[in-house]
């Protein structure tokens, strides 16, 4: 059911298929609120949205990796019949440039092409054929650069410059840090193990590509419905590339069919609205192709890790040295803060106490590196678990021992030497496995292998930061009111790209509050209706916005009470009590309808607005402001313990997950069903990261442009995953939680890896592990033995 | 040219190009987006629709392959007002995140408890490979396909 409020983005009724009057118990799994619409095709996404006089736009591509643009031939395309208009740089009239901390990356080039997938020309057609034809109509004169494809290469002395004006070369962002007595401690190690690591790019692969529909008013406003995870920031950046005011840019955001990271940040936004402000108040609408968002989307940053961790002869990890180079291609896009984050977990969830890290992000003409669940610690984790495996090997130790003997315990300090206030759960997760039947029973199971198979089990310890960082203020403003139909409206302004946050915030509000799913409403993000409750990212979302919404209830319980008290003539508040749609007097058993009060009531005293900010941990661990910007370090963690039993065959080299149990610390879980989702959804994509997904990519362009040839996890190629909680109470959380929504992507890989390893004898220091991968590390080993 | 068919149990005549796609005749000619796209090669699943009782693909599917057919789409599969098994075990098991993929694997879903009306999980998981999710794992939507033909054997005994 729709609320006809806003006839262009209504706020929906939480209902359900069979169960409208579900009880919205903290703790309990509640089926979420956006289920039935999603189900009977009713939800409409960013890419559903059409309208009678609309058209369409797309973009020109370079194609080429780095070139210089010296001319657009439009002519033929301006032409062509059903064409509207063929916009350049020409007519961006702001900054046309976009990004978070560096605005570095243009809305349409107007000077030199650093990927295949920048931007170039935008051609606004009546239909998507003219649009196809008049875009393959445009000639681009362009001047080939030579690019600049590995990262190490891009740091050597003379490389071409992927920005002429940035004073570090190709430098975005570098950071190092000694702790302790730092490299000294080498030499005091027992035993030491080095690796040099790789990582690949990792796609999004969300199922709805970049979409989205604007429209200019006639009082001059563009209003923008689009697929993003950042509205209130996007609007920024648009008006700033646009040179247009803000508050004329209204973004609105249904449901994102998926984002993953890949929707942190500007896709089709600016260059929708420069759409609009040449289509003569027709609507425009852009929807890119799957290839579209291959070519032209950001991705996991490759990253390149060398490694020695030391320990003392008891075990105790003693030193750590850790160089990390990650590839975010031609512009920032988050790599800096990518970066940091990756740097901040390098050590993993160890005491480590002298350590010597050093990290660079560093710009290519490849694709684009950008946010991606886990935001670099995917690639730190995958690098210190299997070094862990290594060490614990070289020291003749079980790898369970190992991590936790070295595992954080609250007030011991990470490796970037800050010390851990909040909950610390990792112990928990590792005693989980310890107890846990597919450990206690492994070597039986190894045992039972067929022919021409192995098996192996591997673990990985895990740590995920939530929140922004020290500087950047990780907030969030939720509003709640009574409506004058006496059903509670809860204005959700960060997005539900599918990870729930929408569901629970009504779970949340309707707890509080004592009303049933059928009682609730809500509203999804809008620049105009919702308030700025910043990105839907850094599994800060339920955290945040939780804690915002949690007071905003209680007070909005408060004053309809204490409205109720005095139109029931009860003597006080504490006598009555909120119950499906109505208050009670608990004393008389007088009951007072919730429309009827709301008529009572003035719309302000309805309303309720609170801001919540997260708490930021004092040290200062680097003291370059610029690097505290970029998010360094973190307050609260949340932690995790993965067990992958892994079968791999000996012909093929096919390595096949049989089992995989994932343990959490996400402090307490609000509802079980979406704690099982996140953690699901994660461990596939990180088997994905870690087995099957190989986005190649030849000088800069990528060859892997669908999911013919980029393969990402079907059903088939998935194991059932187990998936336990232990719970530990975070005094700082909504209800004690943490959050959820990155910290299983982390494990797969260095399960996986290490599981392998313990199979067959091979360390696989390049992902993903192919068939193809492992063949080959499997007949090396026979070539040496 | 002329196209006549049956969607969701009413007849429609359109005037079409032959070499226009299923796909966009659902969701532009007839505002029928619970059809996705997602890939447009037929890669992914998402714009599954069932024509004359079997999933085909409507990317890859031609509006003049339309004519004379009977076809469900997502918005046809309850029917009048009551959910399908499928959609209620889908809610009720947590099937469902972002939800772009879910029309056409619960069409899938149908389509296969249609044939097999008591499916092992691996006999699921192979029937729905051919329909990406990127959210879930796939793990709660193997659940809730085992769910609902669990209930509908009980209903039809």
């Amino acid at each position: 059911m729709k609320d006809a409020k806003s006839s262009l983005f209504p706020g929906m009724t939480y209902t359900f298929g069979s169960t409208p009057g579900a009880a919205l118990n903290i703790g309990s799994p509640v089926p979420r609120a956006d289920a039935l619409d999603k189900v009977t095709g009713r939800e409409k996404f960013a890419a559903d949205y059409y309208s009678d006089d609309m058209i369409w736009a797309g973009v020109k591509r370079a194609g080429v990796p780095h070139a210089r643009l010296k001319g657009i031939d439009t002519a033929a395309a301006v032409n062509l019949p059903g064409v509207v208009d063929v916009l350049t740089s020409r007519d961006v009239k702001g900054t046309n440039r976009q990004g978070v901390v560096r605005r570095d990356q243009p809305v349409l080039v107007n000077d030199r092409v650093r990927h295949c997938g920048d931007g170039v020309a935008l051609v606004l057609a009546e239909n998507r054929e003219a649009l196809s034809r008049a875009l393959d109509l445009i000639r681009l004169d362009l001047e080939p650069l030579p690019g600049v494809h590995d990262m190490e290469e891009a740091l050597a002395e003379g490389a071409p410059k992927v920005h002429d004006d940035n004073p570090e070369g190709n430098v975005l962002l570098r950071i190092e840090l000694n702790t302790g007595s730092g490299t000294a401690a080498e030499q005091e190690c027992h035993a030491l193990v080095e690796a040099c690591f790789e990582t690949p790019w990792q796609e999004h692969a969300y199922l709805e590509t970049e979409a989205g529909w604007a429209r200019q008013e006639p009082d001059g406003r563009i209003v923008m419905v689009c697929s993003t995870q950042t509205p209130f920031r996007d609007r920024m950046e648009v008006a700033e590339a646009l040179g247009i005011p803000p508050q004329n840019v209204r973004i609105i955001v249904p449901y994102p069919g998926g984002a993953f990271g890949g929707k942190d940040g500007i896709s089709v936004q600016s260059l929708l609205a420069l759409a609009a402000l040449h289509s003569r108040g027709r609507a425009v609408k852009m929807w890119w192709s799957r290839e579209e968002s291959f070519v032209a989307s950001c991705k996991r940053h490759p990253a390149k890790m060398y490694y020695r961790l030391g320990a003392q002869k008891d075990g105790s990890l003693h030193y750590l040295d850790a160089r990390m180079c990650f590839d975010t291609g031609p512009y920032d896009h988050l790599g800096g803060v990518v970066l940091t984050l990756a740097f901040e977990h390098a050590g993993g969830p160890y005491r480590i106490p002298n350590v010597h890290i050093k990290g660079s992000a560093v710009y290519t003409n490849n694709p684009v590196g950008g946010a991606f669940r886990g935001f670099g610690v995917p690639q730190a984790t995958s690098a210190i678990e299997r070094t862990m495996d290594m060490l614990a090997e070289k020291l003749g130790m079980d790898p369970l021992e190992l991590r936790l003997k070295n595992a954080l315990r609250t007030g011991d300090k990470t490796c970037v030497g800050k010390t851990v206030v909040s909950s610390t759960g990792v112990v928990e997760c590792l005693e989980k496995i310890r107890g846990h039947n597919l450990w206690k029973e492994r070597e039986a199971w190894k045992s039972d292998a067929g022919a021409f198979r192995r098996r192996g089990v591997g673990l990985a310890a895990l740590v995920q930061a939530c929140g922004y960082g020290p500087v950047v203020p990780d907030y969030a403003n939720a509003k709640i009111e009574l409506t004058d139909e006496g059903k509670i409206r809860v204005y959700c302004g960060v997005v539900d790209m599918g990870q729930g946050t929408a569901a629970t915030s009504v779970q949340i509000a309707g707890s509080i509050l004592g009303q049933r799913a059928d009682g609730m409403e809500l509203v999804l993000p809008d620049t105009d209706r919702t308030l700025p409750c910043g990105s839907a990212s850094a599994s800060r979302c339920t955290y945040t916005f939780g804690n915002a919404l949690i007071t905003a209830s209680e007070m909005l319980r408060d004053r309809i009470l204490e409205r109720a008290a005095d139109v029931l003539m009860a003597p006080n508040k504490e006598q009555l009590a909120l119950v499906p749609g109505k208050v009670r007097c608990l004393r008389t058993g007088k009951e007072f309808g919730l429309a009827m009060l709301a008529a009572m009531m003035d719309e302000a005293q309805r309303t309720v607005v609170h801001r919540f900010r997260a708490p930021v941990a004092p040290e200062v661990i680097v003291p370059d402001e610029y690097v505290r910007l970029h998010g360094l370090p973190h307050a609260v963690f949340s932690y995790g313990a993965h067990l992958a039993c892994v079968e791999v065959d000996e012909v093929t080299g096919a390595v096949e997950v049989k089992q995989y149990l994932s343990v959490t610390d996400c402090g307490r879980v609000i509802n079980p069903q979406l704690y099982e989702q996140q953690i699901q959804g994660a461990v596939a994509q990180g088997l994905g990261y870690a087995l099957c997904e190989k986005l190649e990519v030849s000088e800069g362009r990528i060859v892997s442009k669908d999911f013919t040839t980029y393969v990402i996890p079907s059903a088939a190629d998935t194991p059932d995953v187990e998936s336990l909680a232990v719970e530990i109470h975070e005094p700082t959380g909504p209800f004690g939680l943490k959050g959820v929504g990155e910290v299983a992507t982390n494990g797969p890989l260095p399960a996986v890896a290490n599981a392998v390893a313990d199979a067959c004898g091979v360390r696989m220091f390049h992902s993903p592990m192919t068939a193809e991968a492992v063949l080959k590390a499997l007949r090396e080993r026979e070539g040496q033995g | 040219m002329k196209i006549r068919f049956v969607i969701n149990g009413k007849q429609v005549d359109i005037e079409s190009a032959a070499d226009r796609r299923a796909v966009d005749v659902f969701r532009e000619d007839l505002g029928l987006t619970g059809t996705k796209e997602s890939c447009g090669a037929g890669d992914c699943g998402a714009c599954t629709v069932l024509v004359n009782g079997e999933t085909k693909l409507s990317c890859l599917m031609l509006a003049a392959q339309l004519e004379g057919t009977e076809v469900i789409t997502i918005e046809g599969l309850s029917a009048d007002e009551a959910l399908h098994p499928v959609q209620e075990a889908f809610i009720e098991h947590g099937a469902v995140q972002c939800g772009f993929c879910t029309p056409g694997m619960a069409l899938a879903a149908a389509d296969l408890l249609a044939r097999d009306s008591n499916p092992t999980r691996s006999r699921i998981r192979e029937a729905l490979s051919g329909n990406l999710c990127r959210c879930t794992g796939y793990q709660k939507i193997v659940d809730a396909v085992e769910a609902a033909s669990q209930r509908m054997r009980e209903e039809q005994s």
